[in-house]
């Protein structure tokens, strides 16, 4: 899916994606990641790598748990925290983007955490401040953190992602977790089968590096892991499915379907979950599912990311990101 | 005595002459020949001399959001660029759908740098429901309705703004000219840029070429049963250029623009996602792009056209949804078209200055021949002239061009217009 970028990401400076990751940055951060796991299993978890250093929260989209996630990563550092919160609307009422950016460097930020509705908007805030610029969720572009947590709750279980055949099913069209999921997982060697009606992939992929089907039944039994997308409800008013019920029934994950995956196969769920859309109670809670691994793994690789971009260390250089 | 263009070579579509080029205090050319005297001498030695460049396609921005431009200062960006003639856009606040607001833009033209025609809304305040006061705007010579900025959805509604507006050319003396924006709403809707490969990958919704396409159908279609003129504004895909090329060969009474935009960028500008390469109809392909060029060499696009749309600076400042679509496009044209449209320097003469002026229906005074006793609306053009676009350094009020730091080649040295000399030296004097 690499197409021509004219301006390259900033690795060493920034996290906007994980195009313009390597395969080896992407292992670097999951290695450091298993370090500051052992922190969080600490009867005090908490290291003064980050004492002094100030990350910012910049969320104009509402969010609970990345938000909860970063700043917890952020606390076990030691590092002080700002907390901006606007609806995006709130830049229509005068501000610019560029103006609210400039403000919130002004107030010493060394990293901004940014989220927003809309794809790009924080390459484009990266480029008005001094601070690092962590994306933590762009429309429908990217998702970085949540794909690496990913990767990483992923290798826990497996030791490698080489050559294992991963189902993303859902909502991949308006989902910035599917688009870095599919970059992170075929860089570290899976296999990437995208799963949904045509009215929720996105438009001319034929050069994704993914396998593609629009009936779950077909492949479900080939999965070493099925990734389900969180499906919005307003999806079914904008004419995307004819109901809800008829999503559920063909991609949902249900008790029968869970017979149809491979035993020693993984569920994984971003969150939050529809639960009774995309995945029935009974599917949560069983034994192959790992989501509230994801969860957990989600605190100790934001602390990883943060610090590598931040923190100062003997053996994990700045330049090394 | 006035004005004597000096050392220049004229070029228009008689051809290639090296004459001097006098003009009158009338506003006339009086005469054109060698060695000619006068009390201003103006050096265009190494230059072309041209009757000035019209543009069908202009965001003036005045009244409502004289911020972004306004007709002086938009007119003197035209001026710089080579214009003699602006068509305004009517998407105006309040807009430019009744007498009182073309009233308005006439004056304020008056006092500018360019002829300002101003265009009226084809329905009142754009909203694609009623149609406006035609008669009494025609009657008052206004002969381009336009929802630019919105494609006119109701087919019912275009095909009877079609048949009303037939009734009324013979009160104009001329044809009246409905020019439209295609875009079906519905499909384009929450589109911010074209609908592809680079959309899908940057995660920005797009909008297809289907969205542009199905109106360009429609209105040929309409065209076609009605007998009614139509002029398709910035056309910008493959299919489009296709199916107005077979509707001219079938003979029906359509003509085209294009942007130069349209045939320098394309979607792949977007991966930086400044919304400065935001425009509607939004940045193609590269098909597109060949497409568009090989209409504007084969006769099917008539016009190229800016789509001049000044925005402040704030409001590009914004994430990509939020930031208006429009970029400028009044200081490029020129020196773009020389190099990038792939037609040669009478073929951009022909689109830039000629075939518009027939369209606009003001080639009694703007794309003529340089020559006695026609109006003197003329722009001189070193071809040599390199230049770095700047656009803190444009004369438009906002900055947002797409071409920051391009070397371009071919720039304006002198403008006049009505036989006054409105850019000097690459200078405005206005």
């Amino acid at each position: 899916m690499s197409l021509d970028i004219e301006t390259p990401l900033i690795p060493n400076k920034h996290l906007l994606g994980i195009e313009g990751t390597t395969r080896d940055q992407i292992e670097l951060i999951l290695e450091l990641t298993d370090r500051f796991a052992e922190i969080g299993k600490r009867p005090i978890p908490k290291v003064p790598a980050l004492r002094g250093r100030t990350v910012a929260s910049v969320f104009f989209e509402d969010s609970t748990r990345t938000r909860l996630s970063f700043e917890s990563a952020a606390r076990r550092l030691s590092a002080d925290i700002l907390t901006f919160s606007a609806g995006s609307s709130s830049l229509s009422k005068g501000e610019s983007l560029r103006d609210t950016v400039e403000v919130i460097t002004s107030y010493g930020a060394d990293v901004l955490i940014v989220r927003h509705k809309m794809a790009g908007t924080p390459k484009r805030v990266s480029e008005w401040t001094d601070a690092s610029v962590i994306n933590a969720g762009d429309g429908c572009h990217e998702h970085p953190t949540q794909a690496l947590l990913d990767c990483y709750t992923l290798k826990q279980q497996r030791g490698s992602l080489d050559g294992m055949s991963i189902g993303i099913v859902g909502d991949i069209r308006h989902s910035r977790v599917a688009r870095s999921n599919v970059l992170a997982f075929s860089s570290l060697g899976a296999k990437v089968t995208l799963i949904a009606p045509k009215t929720l992939l996105p438009p001319s992929i034929e050069r994704w590096p993914v396998d593609v089907s629009n009936v779950l039944d077909d492949v479900i039994s080939d999965l070493d892991a099925c990734y389900l997308l969180r499906m919005q409800s307003e999806r079914h008013s904008k004419g995307l499915v004819p109901s809800l019920r008829e999503y559920t029934k063909d991609f949902g994950l249900n008790e029968r379907r869970c017979k149809m995956l491979p035993k020693d196969a993984l569920i994984l769920h971003p969150g939050p979950k529809n639960q009774g859309v995309e995945i029935t109670a009974e599917v949560s809670i069983d034994p192959r599912s790992i989501i509230l691994d994801q969860v957990t793994n989600g605190v100790s690789l934001r602390m990883a990311v943060l610090f590598m971009l931040l923190g100062q260390h003997e053996t994990y250089q700045k330049d090394e990101l | 005595m006035g004005i004597v263009l000096k050392g220049g070579k004229i070029l228009d579509r008689k051809g290639e002459r090296s004459l001097d080029v006098s003009i009158g205090s009338d506003g006339k050319i009086l005469e054109t020949g060698k060695k000619l005297n006068g009390d201003v001498e103006v050096d265009c030695s190494g230059c072309i001399i041209t009757s000035g460049l019209v543009d069908l396609h202009v965001h003036l921005r005045e009244p409502g959001d004289e911020e972004a431009e306004t007709i002086e200062t938009g007119a003197r960006s035209g001026a710089m660029g080579g214009f003699t003639a602006l068509v305004a856009m009517p998407n105006t606040e309040p807009t430019t759908d009744c007498l009182a607001v073309v009233e308005q833009v006439k004056t304020l033209g008056k006092k500018s740098s360019c002829e300002v025609i101003p265009s009226a809304a084809m329905t009142v305040g754009r909203e694609g429901k009623e149609m406006v006061q035609m008669g009494e705007l025609v009657d008052n010579g206004i002969g381009i309705f336009t929802d630019d900025g919105k494609g006119l959805q109701d087919p019912q509604l275009m095909r009877r703004l079609m048949e009303y507006s037939t009734g009324l050319e013979s009160r104009l003396g001329r044809p009246i000219v409905l020019a439209q924006h295609c875009e079906v709403h519905e499909l384009a809707e929450g589109g911010h840029m074209h609908e592809g490969e680079w959309s899908s990958f940057l995660g920005i919704p797009g909008q297809p070429a289907e969205a542009e396409e199905l109106m360009v159908m429609r209105d040929i279609a309409l065209s076609k049963m009605t007998g009614a003129r139509i002029h398709f504004q910035h056309l910008s895909t493959l299919g489009s250029v296709q199916m107005v090329r077979e509707a001219k060969a079938a003979g029906l009474p359509v003509t085209a623009e294009a942007t130069t935009h349209h045939f320098t960028l394309t979607d792949s500008a977007c991966s930086c996602y400044d919304p400065v390469f935001k425009v509607h109809p939004p940045l193609r392909t590269e098909s597109d792009v060949k497409a568009v060029k090989e209409g504007l060499a084969d006769g099917t696009i008539d016009a190229i056209a800016t789509d001049h749309a000044p925005h402040s600076q704030h409001s590009k400042e914004m994430p990509f949804d939020q930031a208006p679509p429009g970029m400028l496009g009044l200081e490029t044209a020129l020196s773009l078209s020389l190099e990038h449209s792939g037609l040669d320097l009478p073929g951009v003469l022909n689109l830039l200055s000629w075939q518009p002026a027939k369209i606009a229906g003001i080639d009694n005074r703007h794309g003529m021949t340089v020559e006695e006793d026609n109006p003197a609306n003329l722009c001189v053009v070193d071809l040599d002239e390199t230049w770095t676009v700047s656009g803190k350094e444009m004369l438009s009020r906002s900055s947002n061009t797409p071409y920051e730091g391009w070397n371009l080649r071919g720039r304006v040295r002198h403008t006049i217009n009505n036989g006054l000399l409105v850019v000097f030296d690459g200078e405005s004097t206005k």
